[in-house]
């Protein structure tokens, strides 16, 4: 600033800088430029008075509109839910397998199963469904179901869940622990089987004997499994807790068996409907059929 | 000019002092060329009017203020040739303003009739035959590299032109300035209505002239609004109350942002809120054409009277401030080149009717190069005010410039009409199947840009054994292609999952979407198909 001097051919006073040679005049603003200025101060200090503002220890100060951004959203929450009503409102009306036939509906219910299903499912599952392999979380995406895979299906596990403590209807099957059954030539070659039945290994007439004897009740003859008992099919791909003679040994000797959560009276039944369509809209949802007694008929199997 | 404060006068110095010697000639020249004597009858009475300063005004070394008010511009009428010019740009430029939305263009039963239409509500730009979907912003960002271009193109021929004729500040700040005159009177009215006190009749005067301000501002908000919807529609909600809030929010803003800006700001939105003089120096050079005081011809100023007295001793400035007068942002431009200046040339107007009037050339005042300048002033020939135009700087610019142009043209003669993205889930990457297939999900986005439903085929290809089926049908169906209906002018999302045998490993292929009508137009995207034990 030391440096003010008067510019000769203007006779302004410059403000003291230089740039290469070039000064600055000193040259005044225009004064709505300063009113300009006042009138944003002015409009700090309404600001301050009519919104929170100025931070305090815990919150801020509330400012005398009483806004807040809480105060909003729970507002747009609530028309939201509003909106939402009728939807669930229909859906809690139409009967589950009727659902895919309103396609307006089922999207709506199946956007709705996708954000419940991140809260109260991807725990297990996983956010993608895709469960766990080593947990022995059943991946939803595929198509192998262990108690069917309809939307009928899905519900009522969903509800009752399975080996749930406390339910009369939960899903419920035991596969019995062979710990001490088989001596170790019979282990290998009932699980040499076991893996012969998706073809992974070759099978001894001792082992498919062990099987027929010991398995098939539950497993079925050619290990096409049991929806009814909820015995998963071996002839397949998926294994829920690993394909390894391994994993397949220590299944056979001291079997994990997984649980589920009930949801009823933990889940609102529309909910628990979204969520069917949802898990039933990943990709391996089965067709509703109306199942006569026999329960023998593979309900995948129908054209 | 009165009240002038030296403080805020331009930076550019009145060369008069330094070269003064070499000048002088220059005059004896310029007198040597008009031999008729001064006429005193020809003094313009408007002249008389105004308060002189002294030539010379004694330079005070003032404390400068930090703040000053503004000096209220009353401008001048004046007609001329660059008037007139100037007329005919802003009628054209407020026509095409006030008409385009109204223009119509039939696109068919699905689209909009509108020729320029924005439709931000489904997003989408549409240009007589033209339309633009969000993912072509890039002719957007083109139009503005090419409204940039133009303007250095402008720039570097004619200095600020842009701003003295077709800006939206100019071509508004004139119409309110005609108004001014319509209601008020010319200058000297104007000026001493603002210096009377308010009686009745200024009242009046007054509320009359600020209800045109507020027409012409509400018309200016209103018209943009236009270009956002359907114009007729829109004018019959927004009277009916229907129309959208954001209609009639953009309306309000924009009327009181035209009211102020044009009606009270005017100038000194040029002067100080507008940053393109500020870039515009770095655009010019001397070549470039500037509105000239041609000091070494006009100085030293005197009066008719004065030069009539004392022959040879003045130049052709007769000091009658006509320049000053008419400059709708209220400079001096004998003063030299100076910011301020929006390059509309009214002072040439003003000035060369002065000349005519006094019987002297024209061009006192006059679009001249810097270089020019320097050859005029050494009594050098100079060259026709089109080299300034036409000249390597500026033909570049307009290679540039018609070339980004022509390669958007051609770019949207070639543009595929339709589109197809493709986002694999990740989450799982893939679902190994009980039969020990593996299946991948994917969302295909389908673009049909064309004003009519399309069906359209989408394939998978280079994937061997693989089909695909979509949320709409079951696994049951699938199969190598699927069909799906495409609405007008919409992107269909469709979930979609490709299931390849056993034994497939992770590979990429191709969707492919072709449209099933005579254009077959297709569009191909690649993605990846993963499977156990592919490497992630
Ligand atoms: S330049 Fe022309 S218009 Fe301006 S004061 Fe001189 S004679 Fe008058
Ligand atoms: S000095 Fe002349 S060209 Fe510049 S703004 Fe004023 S009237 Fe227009």
């Amino acid at each position: 600033m030391a440096n003010k001097r008067i510019d000769e051919p203007t006779g302004t006073e410059t403000v003291g800088h230089e740039w290469d040679g070039i000064e600055e005049l000193d040259t005044p603003m225009p004064r709505w430029w300063l009113w300009t200025l006042y009138a944003t101060i002015v409009w700090g200090v309404i600001y301050v008075i009519l919104y929170p503002a100025w931070p305090l220890i815990n919150k801020a100060t509330e400012g005398v509109l009483g806004w807040s951004s809480r105060g909003e959203l729970a507002e747009e929450m609530s028309v939201v839910d509003q909106a939402r009503t009728t939807v669930r409102e229909e859906l809690a009306r139409i009967p589950i397998e009727r659902l895919p036939e309103n396609s307006e509906l089922f999207g709506q219910a199946v956007a709705g199963g996708r954000s419940a299903f991140q809260v109260h499912c991807s725990q297990c599952h996983g956010s993608g469904a895709a469960g766990s392999q080593t947990l022995g979380y059943p991946n939803l995406n595929d198509d192998d179901w262990l108690w069917g895979g309809d939307l009928k299906a899905i519900e009522y596990t969903l509800v009752n869940g399975i080996r749930a403590p406390g339910v009369n209807d939960t899903r419920m099957s035991v596969m019995p622990p062979f710990e001490g059954a088989f001596d170790a030539d019979q282990l290998t070659a009932v699980t040499n089987h076991v893996l012969s039945l998706s073809g992974k290994a070759p099978s001894t007439a001792s082992g498919a004997q062990l099987y027929q004897d010991n398995c098939s009740v539950c497993h079925g003859p050619a290990g096409e499994g049991n929806r009814e008992l909820g015995a998963p099919r071996l002839n397949d791909a998926i294994w829920l807790y690993g394909s390894s003679p391994e994993q397949l040994r220590a299944q056979i000797l001291n079997p994990k068996m997984g649980r589920m959560p009930h949801w009823s009276g933990r889940l609102d039944p529309v909910t628990i409907k979204m969520l069917s369509a949802y898990v039933w809209s990943l990709g391996g949802g089965e067709e509703f059929v109306e199942v006569a007694e026999d329960p023998a008929v593979e309900v995948d199997e129908e054209p | 000019m009165k009240n002038r404060d030296p403080s805020r006068a331009s930076s550019a110095p009145p060369r008069r002092e330094g070269a003064e010697r070499d000048w002088s000639v220059v005059v004896e020249d310029g007198r040597a060329k008009t031999n008729e004597p001064v006429s005193s009858a020809v003094a313009n009475p408007e002249a008389t009017t105004l308060r002189h300063e002294p030539h010379e005004p004694p330079r005070q070394h003032l404390p400068t203020k930090l703040f000053e008010k503004r000096t209220k511009v009353h401008n001048k009428r004046i007609d001329g040739r660059f008037r007139r010019f100037k007329w005919f740009v802003m009628f054209v430029t407020l026509a095409i303003y006030y008409a385009t939305p109204w223009i119509r263009w039939d696109r068919g039963p699905y689209a909009p009739d509108q020729a320029v239409l924005v439709d931000l509500a489904n997003r989408r730009f549409y240009m007589f035959g033209i339309e633009i979907w969000p993912h072509e912003f890039y002719y957007v960002a083109g139009l503005l590299i090419m409204a940039a271009l133009g303007l250095f193109l402008v720039t570097s021929a004619v200095g600020r032109a842009w701003c003295g004729y077709a800006c939206p500040q100019t071509v508004w700040t004139d119409l309110f300035q005609h108004v001014d005159r319509f209601v008020d009177g010319d200058r000297n009215a104007r000026m001493r209505l603002d210096a009377a006190p308010l009686g009745p009749k200024k009242f009046a005067k007054r509320t009359f002239k600020y209800t045109i301000y507020l027409v012409i501002s509400f018309w200016t908000g209103g018209a943009w609004i236009m270009y956002f919807a359907d114009a007729p529609t829109l004018v019959r909600d927004f009277w009916a109350g229907e129309a959208a809030p954001a209609a009639y929010i953009t309306v309000v803003i924009l009327t009181l942002t035209t009211f102020t800006l044009g009606g009270f700001m005017r100038e000194q939105v040029c002067i100080y809120m507008c940053p393109w003089p500020r870039i515009q120096t770095a655009m010019m050079d001397e070549k470039s054409l500037l509105v000239t005081y041609k000091d070494w011809r006009g100085e030293p100023r005197g009066s008719v009277k004065k030069a009539q007295k004392n022959p040879g001793k003045f130049g052709d400035c007769i000091d009658c401030l006509q320049c000053v007068a008419v400059c709708p942002t209220g400079i001096d431009i004998r003063e030299g080149p100076q910011v301020g200046c929006i390059t509309c040339a009214l002072c040439i107007d003003a000035c060369d009717k002065v000349m005519a009037d006094i019987g002297r050339p024209r061009g006192l005042i006059d679009y001249a190069t810097l270089e020019d300048c320097e050859k005029e002033a050494n009594g050098e020939p100079t060259r026709s005010p089109w080299k300034a135009i036409f000249r390597p700087r500026t033909i570049a610019y307009f290679l540039i410039w018609g070339s980004i142009g022509l390669a958007m043209l051609f770019a949207l003669g070639v543009r595929s009409h339709v589109g197809l993205s493709v986002s694999p889930d990740r989450n799982p990457p893939y679902i190994l199947m009980s039969d020990g297939s593996v299946r991948n999900s994917y969302t295909l986005k389908l673009r049909n840009m064309e004003s009519r439903p399309r069906e359209m085929e989408i394939a998978v290809e280079g994937l061997p054994g693989a089909l695909m089926w979509t949320d709409t049908i079951g696994r049951d169906d699938a199969a190598g292609t699927q069909i799906k209906t495409v609405p007008a002018d919409q992107v269909l999302s469709v979930r979609a999952y490709v299931i390849a045998p056993e034994g497939t490993s992770t590979q990429e292929f191709n969707f492919r979407v072709t449209s099933r009508d005579e254009q077959q137009e297709s569009a191909t995207t690649e993605t990846r198909f993963d499977t156990p034990g592919g490497e992630r």
